[in-house]
Order: C-alpha cells, then sequence, then structure tokens
C-alpha cells in the first residue's frame, strides 16, 4: 500500500535536487530550469496531501492549478528577463551578472 | 482507485526512479538542451505521480502547461541564446559546490524524519471517483477570487514578457538594410553595460 511518506521523502528529493541546481548552475537558464524542479516538489507535496488527509474536498488539487499558472507566468517573465540580460551582457554565466553588486 | 496494490507500488518505484534520475540529468549535464529534454522527463513522470494519487484533471493540466508550453518556453529561449561559451573556472569553486551539496543533503534528512516521524491524520474517506466536478466547485465558489486574479497575472504577465524580450528596431534603415542580409534583423546598435 502506497502511504503518504513515500510521496513527500520523494518531493525533499526533487527540492533538494532544485537547490543544488539553483546554486551551483552557471547558465542561466538552468536556474530557471531548477525553479521548475522546486516547483515540482512543491506541487507533489500538495497533491500528496491533498489525497491522503483531505480526499473528500480536494483542495489541495485547487492550490496545484494555481501554482501551476504561476509557474508558467513565473517561466515567461524569468525568460525574458534572462533574454534582456543576454542581449546587454552578451553572456548568460550567472557569476558575470554584477551590475547590481557594489 | 481500481488498480492493484501491488502494481500502484511498482509503478510508484519505476516513475520515482525516473523522476529522479531526470532531475539528477537536468542539474548535472553539461550540455543544457538534454537538461532541457530531460525536464521534459520530469515533468511526464510527475503527472503519472498525479495519477497515482487520484488526480485525473491535475496530471492532464500538468502535461498540458508544462510539457506543452513551459519546456517549450525553455527550448525556444535555449536556442536564442545559443551561444557556446566555456564558463571560466571560479576559484575556489569546489568549496561551494561541496558546501552546497552538504547543506542539501542535510535538508533532505531533515525532511524526510520530518516526514516519517509525524503522526499524520490520515483521512479513511474512499477519493472521488472524478475530480473535475469538485474542482470546478471550488473554483466557482470559495476560490473564485484567486481564480479570476490568476487570469489578470496571466496577461499581466504576457505583456510584461512582450515588453522585456522586444528588439528596438530600427523603422528608417529597414528598407536600405533589408537588401544586403535577410537572415539578420536590423537593430539599434548598443553597447555592452559594463564590458
Amino acid at each position: 500500500m502506497l502511504q503518504l511518506q513515500y510521496f513527500l521523502i520523494l518531493a525533499a528529493a526533487l527540492f533538494c535536487i532544485g537547490i543544488y541546481g539553483l546554486i551551483t548552475s552557471r547558465n542561466a537558464v538552468r536556474v530557471l530550469m531548477s525553479i521548475e524542479l522546486m516547483l515540482n516538489a512543491v506541487n507533489l507535496n500538495l497533491m500528496g496531501f491533498s489525497n491522503y488527509i483531505d480526499p473528500a474536498e480536494i483542495k489541495g488539487q485547487v492550490f496545484t492549478i494555481f501554482v501551476i499558472a504561476i509557474a508558467a507566468a513565473e517561466a515567461a517573465v524569468g525568460l525574458a528577463i534572462v533574454l534582456a540580460i543576454y542581449r546587454n551582457r552578451d553572456t548568460v554565466d550567472m557569476e558575470q551578472f554584477n551590475l547590481l553588486k557594489w | 482507485m481500481q488498480i492493484a496494490e501491488g502494481v500502484q507500488l511498482v509503478t510508484f518505484a519505476i516513475l520515482s526512479i525516473l523522476l529522479v534520475g531526470a532531475a539528477l540529468g537536468v542539474v548535472l549535464f553539461a550540455n543544457i538542451v538534454y537538461s532541457a529534454f530531460l525536464l521534459g522527463g520530469v515533468f511526464i513522470s510527475m503527472a503519472g505521480i498525479y495519477i497515482l494519487l487520484n488526480a485525473d484533471f491535475v496530471s492532464a493540466a500538468q502535461i498540458l502547461v508544462y510539457v506543452g508550453a513551459v519546456n517549450v518556453l525553455i527550448l525556444f529561449a535555449i536556442m536564442l541564446v545559443n551561444k557556446r561559451e566555456d564558463f571560466k573556472p571560479l576559484k575556489n569553486g569546489w568549496i561551494r559546490q561541496g558546501s552546497t551539496a552538504v547543506v542539501c543533503a542535510g535538508l533532505f534528512a531533515l525532511l524526510s524524519a520530518v516526514s516519517i516521524v509525524t503522526p499524520w491524520s490520515i483521512s479513511t474517506v474512499s477519493p472521488l471517483a472524478s475530480s473535475v466536478v469538485p474542482i470546478a466547485k471550488h473554483f466557482f465558489t470559495d476560490f473564485l477570487l484567486p481564480f479570476e486574479l490568476a487570469s489578470i497575472l496571466l496577461l499581466m504577465s504576457m505583456v510584461g514578457a512582450i515588453i522585456l524580450a522586444r528588439r528596438d528596431f530600427l523603422p528608417d534603415n529597414l528598407g536600405a538594410t533589408s537588401t544586403q542580409d535577410s537572415l539578420t534583423l536590423p537593430e539599434r546598435p548598443r553597447e555592452l553595460v559594463g564590458k
């Protein structure tokens, strides 16, 4: 029988992989992909709780749909920002995006 | 759920292995095109896990929005910033990677311990046959305001993305430059900032 804990541990693993990619990757597009991984981990938590703790009125699934909508908006704006920075700086290296750094 | 429990367990094992392997590939591959396609694999296996959790509508929405829109958008962004550059290795870069790995492993251990130790109040209500009608009821009764706000947010993000990513054209030079090279868009020359 599938337990709630399996899904929570899987979501934790996905979230930690996302954090590792977010901090260590140099390519700006890969940073956005890591953010998508973390959002998916949060979605998996919401869906697990919705199925195991609140199966009568599934509010967790409603929350997941809102998170999916906001993630789509975030991806569009984030990739537009990456494109604008690439046109200005001619690189996608995160270490060279230091205009606001003293 | 109509599926037998052993089949559920095997399916969950296969999907979770696919999910974690593809996520590690997204983070660790050197070629970013491989990472983008593996990200599609992550999204698809996540949709399979949603089906195991009795959520048919969210699974379909996951495939439509993530695989159909976000992944394609990321692939287009990779093609637009398609510059092969070798990043200069950082001084003491291994310290950053090692400490990040240690912190992430610790966070994973902490989250796993919390999710195992905590006594969750598991409900014994049998899951719904279809999740579409309850989700629609939530959207149009108690979640009506966030639902409408999400549409406004999507409109705002669409306009913002267009404003941020458009090019500055030179309207007076369009006729002159279009004859010499039809494959390059005429663009206002600008100096690189801070280099």
